[in-house]
């Protein structure tokens, strides 16, 4: 059986047993009938969640309520699911007694679900019917072992019902592996003399159809089997753990249970146990008796459900965010008052709980969705959360302006549209609930919407921005169009443009130049709110508008300079290389050759070398560090994040969360061209590996030479030189622990240790870098640099990595990682040349006291074709590798 | 209704990989035709229509049946086995973005005519290598599983009997105007799929006769999952019980990005053909097509899927010409097809 939510889950012949979550069901769970009942829909989406939290492997969902339009509430809830990722992760069992209830349910369902329940209770014509219908809408089906003579009690009832059953199907082609039989559990303990075997009929009954119906599952509802200890949660678990423990062993496939309930057999009070398992196999008269009385003594609490709470534990912008990623609104109305208090108690304004906290947050949305690692329904989970942050903010910042003497208004209005000859809304729809979220106004034009009515609308709704949508290219086109339009008819305000094939370099160079006003590209949803807002605040404006000009203005340059006709020969590049003093240069030797391994750095050392700078990148707060902690937007969350960081690193050193090794080399060296040779020997007779260079090819001034990195070490003819090579890697070990966070689905966490090995394995490179200087290689022994020197690069060589701008051919990291013997501590690269793990640096040393770091920039088809030639390559191959210096 | 060819395609399939065509839209993109076009001459009767036309690409079935012909001609002559009908929109729920709800069956019969006429002469040409019509139906432009409205994660803004129905009016007619096969494709949202392989199957009790089918799934980005949100396995066990001829993926990412989501498609559908015609590359707004793959790149990515044994079926999605079909075709011409257990036991689990 394979069935499907968002992720598959294959139930194959011998799979364990499946759990089925049980409790959104309101026959079930009174709890859960009154959330239904009361349309307290938010609660019971909860309920799910906590099911699935709790190792629910199906969900089942049932509406079966006189009170209740079920088939209504079915939709609904189906329907709600499906938007919460973590939850419709699992298939459904879409379980009711009545039809039209199901195949409402089916009709909600993308995935692969099972449905629960159809019968021969009203014989065989719509038994089939159903079947029929099951099997069209591609679902696995729970048959329960009813007939027309009613509910199969007994062993032989329920063999020939679930053999009759299950031969009609066989006969209209209902594929066996998707057939769930369901032999009916019944309570027992009930002091009724009949009910005692109850469970052994069950478990006998799932034997035998295991072994006599090929492909078929056995289920049932668990809960049923305790019905006469309601009230009494420790023994009902007893219970539950005992019987399940001996259906399974029969071969139940799954059962419908609660998840979060279900005890270990072995880990049962033993005294408990023996009781239970005699009312349970019937095994004495007075099972049941024993059993009660002892189950009087035994009405302890149940044990409390747990739910990971550490998030609350950090700072209230953290909170925030980790509501607004993780899309969870029962604690965004406390934290957005906190936040508020806090800005409030700073003399600031309530406005600035959505300008900062809850816009980072947002922002961290949008960068986990650019990197695949959020999807669309939980990117609009986040807006929902965003929208209630807001929605209490919103008095406030009314109540603000009123004393203020300003009329509560909007942040502003945006006409939106998806421009003439396009269909595609999608992506459109989200900005503007995003927008909206925010507390502007969206006109929302629709599609295919022509210039001259977005122009009109924009007028007749005094909008404050137009933002224009297109998934196909010659939407691009249009997109110039209705700038040139907006132009034409002496519009100024804000153009934003967006959708999948749109761009920044388009935007700039096909749309911006055609409107004066500022026309702007945003990526994706949750960027424009930041753009937006940007654009419409009365501070911020001027600068932003003059920021993105001046991005774009570069970008025009940058294209047309691609297309100028700059270059040199490569001939005339090479007669302007830099030429070095070979005569009064002697290039020192290091203090070995061959290779060396560093193993298990000491990370303390290397975290007192971090560059945190790039840190606040990667979590997109952008300023210079440390500038950036006291920045008015983003400092809170750049000290936030940094507290975080140093937290999370303590605890990497100490308790030794990542193992840091190295690889450090030095042969001997010539140039030849643009090509550098590391020899094996000092005679230079055996090359180890030939490192094949560019050289800068675009016209020079006059005293500027075309550099390449072979000017910086000698020929073959000149003195003897050397070349260091180094790979180092922070990141060995971080799979466990990222395993870990996943599992704690704390993704902040997982992405802080990732954040804190890349910052350790550049700190590890930068460290290496200074101990060859000053010991390996030892041509500058005196060094003494702090880390901000470093960082700034005020040392004597080089450290140049493969794929950076004055090597950007990323393929030696093959040949370099054989002569390094890099595998051997664990570091290797893949197919395309990205290193494992992901925390490493690679790259090579050189020491000439004039080496420096250059951009090798575009190259022209002759140098090309020389590289292909020196590196064997086909043109084809060339290019491909070189296609970013390539016109 | 043409007769069944589900023998003879899968006797095809097990000799050689078969090669389906390429970009439809982009082709008539570089037409750069008109609103005049669009509307056709005046026996077309939309002269007066209300709405504005260009774009609705579906619409020249009618109104510029000249221009569908030539672009199915081309790729028959790169040497596609299988074209592609020009109705990935024509759907009542599509077209309702034009107003044109009422010409759908005829738009998607006079489509599916079109291609037949192309495919039959080609097979005349070439009886060697026969060719086929797949009537293409797309995802429509709403979606079923995801909601439209912020407030309400409930909401839907078109339902699974709306879907259906839209889909059944599409198939009967792409069916009547004679279509071998039916491609439903570039899925993004499972819901939408399955409402389309309902009323397909619907379609196919009432006349009691099947036709082979294809479903084509859509990974929209580096999550590796559809816009909806299923893995590439989950996809297909969510339609695994059409029982299509083939299952796999186009669209989205172009081929190198695809290659992980095919391998797994290759992998778990171990009983069905596996086809997969991605886009040109990734989305380069500077280029004519819009997109910048060349050809020989395409060419050599289908044949590495083809050599790693990933595919039975391959063409090019949006941004690919005939240049790309005919560097395709050679590309996998003498590769063995990807082997499938056509006879496996239901449960392979």
């Amino acid at each position: 059986m394979r069935l499907a939510g968002l992720e598959p889950l294959v139930i194959g012949d011998d799979a364990l047993f499946v759990n089925v979550g049980e409790r959104a069901n309101v026959t079930g769970s009174r709890a859960f009938a009154r959330m239904i009942l009361a349309g307290d829909y938010a609660a019971a989406v909860e309920v799910a969640r906590q099911q699935v939290h709790n190792g629910a492997q199906i969900l089942d969902v049932n509406m079966d309520e006189a009170m209740l339009d079920s088939k209504a509430a079915m939709v609904r809830y189906l329907n709600l699911i499906a938007a919460e990722p973590d939850i419709a992760r699992v298939p459904v069992m879409i379980d009711s007694s009545k039809w039209e209830v199901i195949e409402a349910g089916l009709k909600c369902v993308q995935g692969k679900p099972i449905v629960n329940s159809i019968s021969l209770k009203e014989g065989e014509e719509p038994f089939l019917r159903q079947a029929r219908a099951v099997m069209r809408h591609g679902a696995a089906v729970v048959v329960m072992c009813f007939d027309e003579k009613g509910q199969a009690d007994t062993l032989e009832r329920k063999t020939a019902i679930a053999k009759r059953s299950y031969d009609l199907l066989a006969g209209i082609g209902f594929p066996p592996e998707d057939v769930v039989v369901d032999p009916n559990v019944f309570a027992i303990a009930t002091g009724i003399d009949e009910h005692a075997n109850y469970a052994v009929d069950f478990i006998e009954a799932t034997r035998w159809i295991r072994a006599h119906l090929p492909h078929a599952k056995v289920s049932g509802g668990i809960s049923n089997v305790s019905f006469s200890f309601r009230g009494n949660d420790p023994v009902r678990e007893a219970i539950h753990t005992v019987f399940l423990y001996h259906a399974i062993r029969a071969g139940l496939t799954m059962g419908i249970v609660n998840a979060g309930q279900l005890g270990v057999y072995d880990e049962l009070d033993p005294e408990l146990r023996e009781r239970v398992e005699d009312a349970v196999l019937n095994r004495r008269p007075d099972a049941t008796e024993r059993l009660v009385s002892f189950a009087e003594g035994y009405k302890a609490a149940g044990r409390k459900v747990e739910e990971d709470l550490g998030w609350r534990d950090a700072s209230v912008a953290r909170r925030l965010e980790h509501a607004l990623v993780k899309g969870i609104a029962a604690y965004v109305v406390e934290d957005t008052e906190e936040a508020r208090l806090a800005v409030a108690a700073r003399g600031g304004r309530p406005i600035e709980v959505i300008e900062g906290p809850l816009m980072a947050g947002m922002n961290v949305v949008g960068d986990l969705f650019g990197a695949g690692k959020m999807f669309l329904p939980q990117v609009v989970k986040s807006a929902r959360v965003m929208k209630q942050a807001v929605a209490h903010l919103v008095p406030f910042i009314e109540a603000e302006k009123a004393a203020a003497g300003e009329a509560a208004r909007s942040k502003g209005t945006i006409v939106l549209a998806t421009v003439k000859g396009d269909v595609h809304d999608i992506g459109k729809n989200i900005v503007g609930v995003v927008l909206q979220c925010n507390n502007f106004d969206v006109v929302d034009l629709g599609v295919m919407v022509p210039a001259q009515k977005i122009l009109a609308a924009a007028r007749e709704h005094a909008a404050d921005a137009i933002g224009l949508s297109g998934l196909i290219t010659p939407s691009l086109e249009e997109m110039a169009h209705v700038a040139a339009e907006m132009k034409r008819e002496g519009f100024t305000l804000p153009l934003l443009i967006g959708g999948a094939t749109t761009s920044r370099v388009h935007t700039a160079v096909k749309i911006a130049p055609h409107y004066e006003g500022p026309t702007v590209y945003v990526p994706d949803a949750s960027r424009a709110v930041g753009v937006t807002t940007s654009l419409l605040s009365e501070e911020g404006r001027a600068s932003f508008v003059a920021d993105v000009a001046a991005d774009y203005a570069r970008i025009r340059e940058q294209h047309a300079r691609k297309k100028g006709p700059a270059l040199v020969p490569l001939e005339r590049a090479r007669a302007n290389a830099f030429r070095a003093d070979w005569t009064g240069y002697r290039p020192p030797r290091p203090a070995f050759l061959g290779r060396r391994e560093i193993r298990n750095a000491d990370l303390a050392q290397v975290a007192a070398l971090i560059d945190w700078g790039p840190f606040f990148q990667t979590w997109e707060l952008s300023g210079p560090y440390p500038a950036i902690l006291d920045d008015p937007l983003v400092g809170e969350s750049a000290r936030s994040v940094l507290a975080d960081g140093q937290a999370m690193l303590k605890r990497i050193v100490e308790e030794r969360w990542l193992a840091a090794h190295g690889v450090v080399g030095f042969w001997p060296a010539s140039s030849r061209g643009e090509d550098i040779v590391l020899w094996r020997d000092e005679a230079r007779s055996a090359p180890a590996l030939v490192w094949h260079g560019l050289r800068q090819q675009a016209a020079k001034a006059e005293d500027a030479p075309n550099l390449a990195l072979a000017d910086f070490v000698a020929p073959q003819e000149g003195p003897p030189d050397y070349l260091g090579a180094f790979a180092v890697t922070a990141g060995l070990g971080i799979e466990r622990r990222l395993a870990q966070f996943e599992q704690a689905k704390d993704d902040y966490a997982g992405l802080m240790l990732k954040a804190l090995a890349d910052r350790l394995a550049e700190a590890f490179a930068e460290w290496l870098h200074r101990k060859v200087r000053r010991e390996l290689w030892g041509y500058a022994r005196d060094e003494d640099l702090d880390v901000d020197a470093l960082v700034r690069e005020r040392y004597r060589g080089i450290r140049p990595a493969p794929g950076y701008p004055a090597c950007p051919d990323h393929a030696v990291k093959a040949p370099l990682f054989d002569l390094l013997g890099a595998p051997a501590i664990g570091m290797t690269v893949t197919e395309s040349f990205a290193m494992l793990p992901a925390s490493s640096v690679a790259g090579f040393y050189f020491a000439h006291p004039q080496a420096r770091y250059f951009a090798v920039g575009r190259i022209g088809d002759d140098q090309l074709a020389d590289y292909a030639r020196r590196a064997g390559l086909a043109p084809g191959d060339a290019r491909r590798r070189l296609a970013a210096n390539l016109a | 209704m043409q007769p069944d060819r589900s023998e003879e395609l899968r006797r095809l399939l097990r000799e050689r990989i078969l090669v389906l065509d390429g970009a439809m839209g982009t082709m008539i993109q570089q037409l750069r035709l008109g609103e005049a076009d669009f509307r056709g001459p005046a026996s077309c009767g939309l002269a007066g229509h209300a709405h504005d036309l260009r774009g609705d690409n579906d619409l020249l079935a009618l109104t510029r049946p000249d221009a569908i012909a030539a672009i199915h001609d081309a790729y028959l002559a790169a040497g596609a086995d299988i074209v592609e009908t020009n109705t990935f929109n024509a759907t009542r729920i599509a077209q309702a973005d034009y107003g044109l709800q009422a010409r759908v069956r005829e738009i998607n019969r006079a489509a599916a005519a079109i291609a037949r006429e192309a495919a039959d002469r080609w097979t005349t040409r070439t009886p060697a290598q026969p060719r086929f019509v797949a009537g293409a139906i797309g995802p429509t432009s709403r979606t079923a599983s995801i909601s439209p409205d912020v407030n309400d994660p409930g909401a839907r803004n078109v339902t699974f009997d709306e879907l259906e129905a839209a889909y059944r009016e599409a198939a009967d007619a792409l069916i009547d105007g004679g279509a071998d096969l039916l491609l439903v494709e570039t899925v993004f949202d499972t819901l939408n799929a399955k409402a389309a392989l309902s009323a397909i199957d619907a379609a196919f009790e009432a006349r009691g006769q099947r036709l082979p089918l294809i479903v084509s799934g859509t990974i929209t980005d580096a999550s590796g999952r559809t816009l909806s949100g299923q893995t590439p396995t989950a996809f297909w066990y969510s339609v695994r019980h059409a029982r299509p001829l083939a299952v796999g993926l186009n669209c989205a990412l172009g081929a190198a990005l695809m290659r992980p989501y095919l391998e797994e498609i290759a992998r778990v559908a171990a009983d069905t053909f596996v086809s997969c015609y991605p886009n040109a590359g990734l989305p380069n707004p500077m280029s004519d097509t819009g997109y910048d793959e060349a050809p020989e790149e395409t060419g050599r990515m289908a044949g590495e899927f083809a050599r790693s044994g990933f595919v039975n079926i391959v063409g090019g999605c949006c941004g690919t010409t005939p240049d790309h079909v005919r560097a395709i075709a050679e590309a996998v011409r003498g590769v063995p097809p990807r082997r499938v257990e056509e006879d496996a036991v239901a449960e392979a689990a």
